[in-house]
This record gives C-alpha cells, structure tokens and sequence, in this order.
C-alpha cells in the first residue's frame, strides 16, 4: 500500500447544533483520485474547506505529507502543496486569464514585496502562466478579463490557477457543476490527464466524472463516511446504494 | 497611451500653466486655489492606493493630514524651520501611526473597518483638541513656512506652488509603479477576491498593512504641504469630515485609477470652495444631490466616462 499524502483522523466540525464533520477518518494516497461523494449537505464542502485551511476542525487532526497542518492557515498550507478550486467559481474577474495565473505564479516565486518592476512585463511570472494556459486549453483566452469567459472556461481558469502553484495535493469542489455536456466531457478529460501526476481530492455529484476519474471513493452521508473503496465496490456496496444512489440510477 | 494617460498628461500641463495664466489675468489668487486643490490631490491619491485599489474603506484618512501637519507645526513651534527635518517627520510620523491603526483595523474588514479607522482619527482628533500648549482647538499658527536651504524658498508662492506640483507629479509616478509592481498586483488581488489569494498561497494581511504605511505617509506629506499653505495647523484637520471630503475625492472622480483622485480633487474643491459659495449661500442643497447623481449614475467616478476602460 502507498504511503498516505493526506491523513485525516477523528475530524469534528460542527457549526451550533449541526455536526457537519462527524469523527471523520479519511486517507488518501500519493498518486490516487480519491473521490468524496454524497448527497447535498452531507458536509462535503466542509470536509473540503478544512483540508485547505479555509476552516478549521473543532477536533481531529489533519497531516499532509507526514507534517500535522490542523493548525495551519490556507496561504501556510498552500506553500506546503494543497490547492484547491471551490465549489462556485472563485477567480479574480477583473483581471484577464492571464493575469489571474501569473498571480498564482507569484504566489509561489518569492517574497512580492517588490514595489518598482512593472509585474506584468515580469517573464519569470509571465511565461509559466502562459504555459499553464496553454495546458488548460486556456491559450488563446489569455487577454480575456475573467469575468468575461465563459462559465465552462472559468471552471477551466481556476484549476489552472491551482496548478500553477505546483501542488501535490488538488481539492477538486464539483469541478464539472453547471457545464454543459460537452464541456463536462472535456474537463473530465483534463483531468483525467492529471491523474498520476497529482494526487487529487475529487467532491462531485457527477457520477460519470466520479465513476470515470476515481482510484477510490469515499460515500459521506451526516458528516460521516459509511464507505470507502474501489468504484466496483462501492457501486456493490448496499448500504451506499440504500443511502445515496438510489435504486433508479443505473450504476 | 490610453485616451486617459492622455488626459490625465494634460491636465498635468495645464496646472503647470496656471500660474503665468494667473498672472496674465491679475489673479495671483488663483495660484493659491490651485496649490491647494493639488495638495488635496495628493492626499487623494494616496488615499485611492488603499481604497480603489485595495478595497480598504479607511474612513480615517484625515489622521495622516493632521500628523503631516502638526510634524511641521510643532518643530516651527519650537524654533526648528528645516524642512528637510520636518517633513521627514511628518512621513516618518505617519507611517509609523498608520501601521499601529492599521495593525488593528486590518483585522476586520468591512463596516468595522470603516468604523475602526474612524474612530482612531476622532481619537488623534481630539487629542489635537486636548493638547492646549499646540493651541488646542484654536489650533496654532505657522510662525514660518518649512526652510530647504540652498534648494527652494517656500515663501514665494510659485515657487511653492511648482514644488506641490512637482510632488503631486511624483506621488502619481510612484503610486503607477507599486500598483503595477507584484507588490501592487497582491493588494490588488485582495480586493479582487481574498478567499482565492489565501487559496493561492498569500498571506494577504503584511502587504495590506504596508500599502496602508505608504498610503498614510503620501498623506502626510500632503499634510506639510497643507500647514505651509495655509500657515495654520489645527485639529480641524483631522476632523471626520476632512476625512470624507478626500473620500468623495477619489469616488467623484473615480476610484481604482490614477486620474480619477485628481480630477476629483479638481472638480470638488472648485465647486466647494469657489463656484457655489458665491452663487448661492445654500450651496450645500445642490453639492449634495449632485454628489449623489455621481454616484448612482457615473458609478466609476467622472473618469469612467471618458470611453477607454483600461488604465493604470
């Protein structure tokens, strides 16, 4: 068995009387897509947030790459290798595409208190970005303010950014919610051209991007997981079937 | 150069010709109103670093006008006119109480924000107002203008008036740099969208409390300009009011852009001080609601109306 890159034991989280992470214990290994499904409000996004740091367990701890980062914020844990795209797209619309990853770049290429050179005549920044675009499928959209792009192309923008900071670990939030056929079908494909090279944390309600993408899968139902495994066996699985798929959906 | 460089060029040119204008007219007094709405410019600008582009909301920004300007009063009052010293001071000063206010305001954001800052400038305020030796409320006069041996006489009014102008010129240079330096990028960014630049891997509260040093010190010199202008200093510099005039500046003309502080600084100097005062003594009644058409119908402030979008 590979070693686990994320290690997730006895999370809590609970907001008032809503225990949205209950006793959570999770691992995903280097290399795999690890797919969390589950149905609305099973905590999924909140199991999310707290890899990231956007929020922070009550109990449990987080370890990434053997180091404890429970206590760590988002800005720490992405230096350490965590990114993640969120759930509704969060770019920087004012800025053009290619702006939004340069500034990922810099986030990542030292300190930015650098108060005279004009950044975006700044190759170091520039060029990575350009080729992060151009891998996204995003290459001749570079000029283009964000918030003008399509919904489909933001989604695309915004994994490029994640990339762009170089992690080992990428918290996928519903990466294909709200596209179109088409363009499900090709984000699916870019993703799956990234397995291997990241390990990936996939929440999604798309079961043909689940079933197609994921090494393993985790089924959260409460702010617990009742099944973790390979798709085969969780598509067997009949407790997951009771509880989430659904007798009607052809699996 | 974008329809707005353009502009903003020329209206640059255009305060250079307004002391020989004012001359040729017989007007002298013109030269002061000019110097004066520059002086307010700067502040403006300085201001419009963290507002539009950084999206901090200090309400406050009065504060580093004061610490400009008693960092320039205090020293005369005791005998020491060097103005390299003084101003020094006075941007020293300002920084230093900017990151203290700011250390504790960028922790919140939002009404807090702007209530925090708030409420530090009415504390300096009122400190003003309590500290009878600097004649407290009445304030103090300015017993000489800042002294810069061998390199200008302040007490010539041109002569002043194009050092205003040469540091508004520089104000802007230098504010064109950062906010398009990475450095510049980052506060950006944060105005932008902070949950993705925490996401990204930035720590966004360290170049938000520097951009909000180097705001507070661009302000403070404007605060020694202002003290050399009107050889005055009192607290009523400080005042909240003070604070929300240079706020409607930057919003008047048009935040998130260079120009735009100027021209706003332009624009509402004028009609305040010049244009309805003397034309109706209720000249409040048609500021007002004209400030209000602003700002529901030129939503990107005076400047958005010129066409080109991109600038900066």
């Amino acid at each position: 068995m590979a070693d686990a890159l994320l290690e997730v034991r006895r999370l809590v989280k609970s907001f008032g009387g809503l225990i949205a992470t209950n006793r959570v214990d999770l691992e995903v290994l280097d290399g795999e897509t690890h797919a969390i499904i589950g149905p609305n409000g099973a905590g999924k996004t909140t199991l999310i947030a707290q890899f990231a740091g956007d929020l922070h367990p009550d109990q449990g701890t987080i370890t990434f790459a053997g180091r404890d980062v429970t206590a760590l914020a988002a800005p720490a844990r992405s230096h350490l290798g965590i990114a993640r795209s969120f759930q509704i797209t969060s770019v920087f619309r004012e800025f053009t595409a290619l702006d939004n990853v340069a500034l990922a770049v810099q986030a990542h290429a030292g300190s930015s208190f650098a108060f005279w050179r004009p950044a975006r005549a700044d190759r170091a920044l520039r060029d990575p970005a350009r080729a992060m675009l151009e891998s996204v499928g995003l290459g001749a959209r570079g000029d283009v303010v964000a918030a003008n792009l399509a919904h489909g192309e933001q989604r695309q923008l915004e994994i490029a950014m994640a990339l762009a900071t170089r992690p080992r670990l990428l918290l996928l939030d519903e990466p294909v919610a709200g596209m179109g056929l088409d363009e499900s079908q090709q984000m699916i494909r870019f993703l799956g051209s990234l397995k291997g090279r990241h390990t990936m944390v996939l929440v999604e309600h798309d079961m043909d991007a689940v079933f197609t993408l994921a090494d393993r899968i985790s089924v959260m139902l409460y702010g617990r997981i009742i099944a973790t495994g390979a798709p085969e066996a969780i598509r067997a699985n009949e407790e997951v079937r009771r509880a989430y798929l659904g007798d009607e959906r052809a699996l | 150069m974008t329809r707005r460089t353009v502009f903003l060029a020329s209206g640059l040119v255009l305060l250079a010709l307004v002391p020989p204008i004012a001359a040729a007219l017989g007007q002298p007094f013109y030269v002061d109103v000019f110097r004066r709405i520059m002086i307010f410019a700067i502040a403006a600008v300085s201001l419009d670093l963290i507002l539009g582009y950084g999206g901090m909301v200090s309400f406050g920004h009065a504060a580093y006008l004061g610490i400009g300007a008693y960092a320039v009063g205090i020293p005369a009052y005791y005998g020491l006119h060097n103005g390299y010293v003084q101003w020094t001071i006075a941007v020293l000063a300002s920084a230093a109480i900017a990151l203290v206010i700011g250390a504790i305001s960028l922790r919140t954001s939002g009404v807090y924000f702007i209530m925090i800052t708030l409420a530090f400038t009415q504390m300096l305020y009122y400190l003003g107002v309590s500290v009878e030796e600097y004649g407290g409320d009445d304030g103090m006069r300015l017993a000489a203008r800042s002294t810069f041996a061998g390199l200008v006489d302040l007490r010539g009014g041109t002569t002043f008036y194009y050092v205003v102008l040469v540091l508004l010129v520089l104000s802007l240079g230098v504010g064109h740099r950062l906010i398009n330096s990475r450095f510049g990028m980052v506060i950006r960014g944060g105005r932008s969208n902070e949950a993705r630049m925490r996401a990204i891997g930035f720590a966004t509260f360290r170049y938000k409390l520097v951009a909000f040093m180097i705001a507070g010190a661009m302000c403070g010199l404007a605060g020694a300009l202002l003290v050399n202008h009107t050889e005055y200093v009192t607290p009523e510099f400080m005042h909240w009011t003070r604070s929300g005039d240079i706020m409607f500046m930057v919003i008047l003309g048009g935040m998130g852009t260079l120009g735009g502080p100027v021209l706003g600084a332009v624009v509402l100097r004028l009609l305040e001080d010049l244009l309805l005062p003397s034309w109706t003594e209720h000249w409040q009644a048609i500021l007002g609601p004209f400030l209000v058409l602003v700002v529901l119908f030129a939503k990107r402030g005076l400047v958005g109306l010129l066409p080109e979008r991109r600038d900066g």
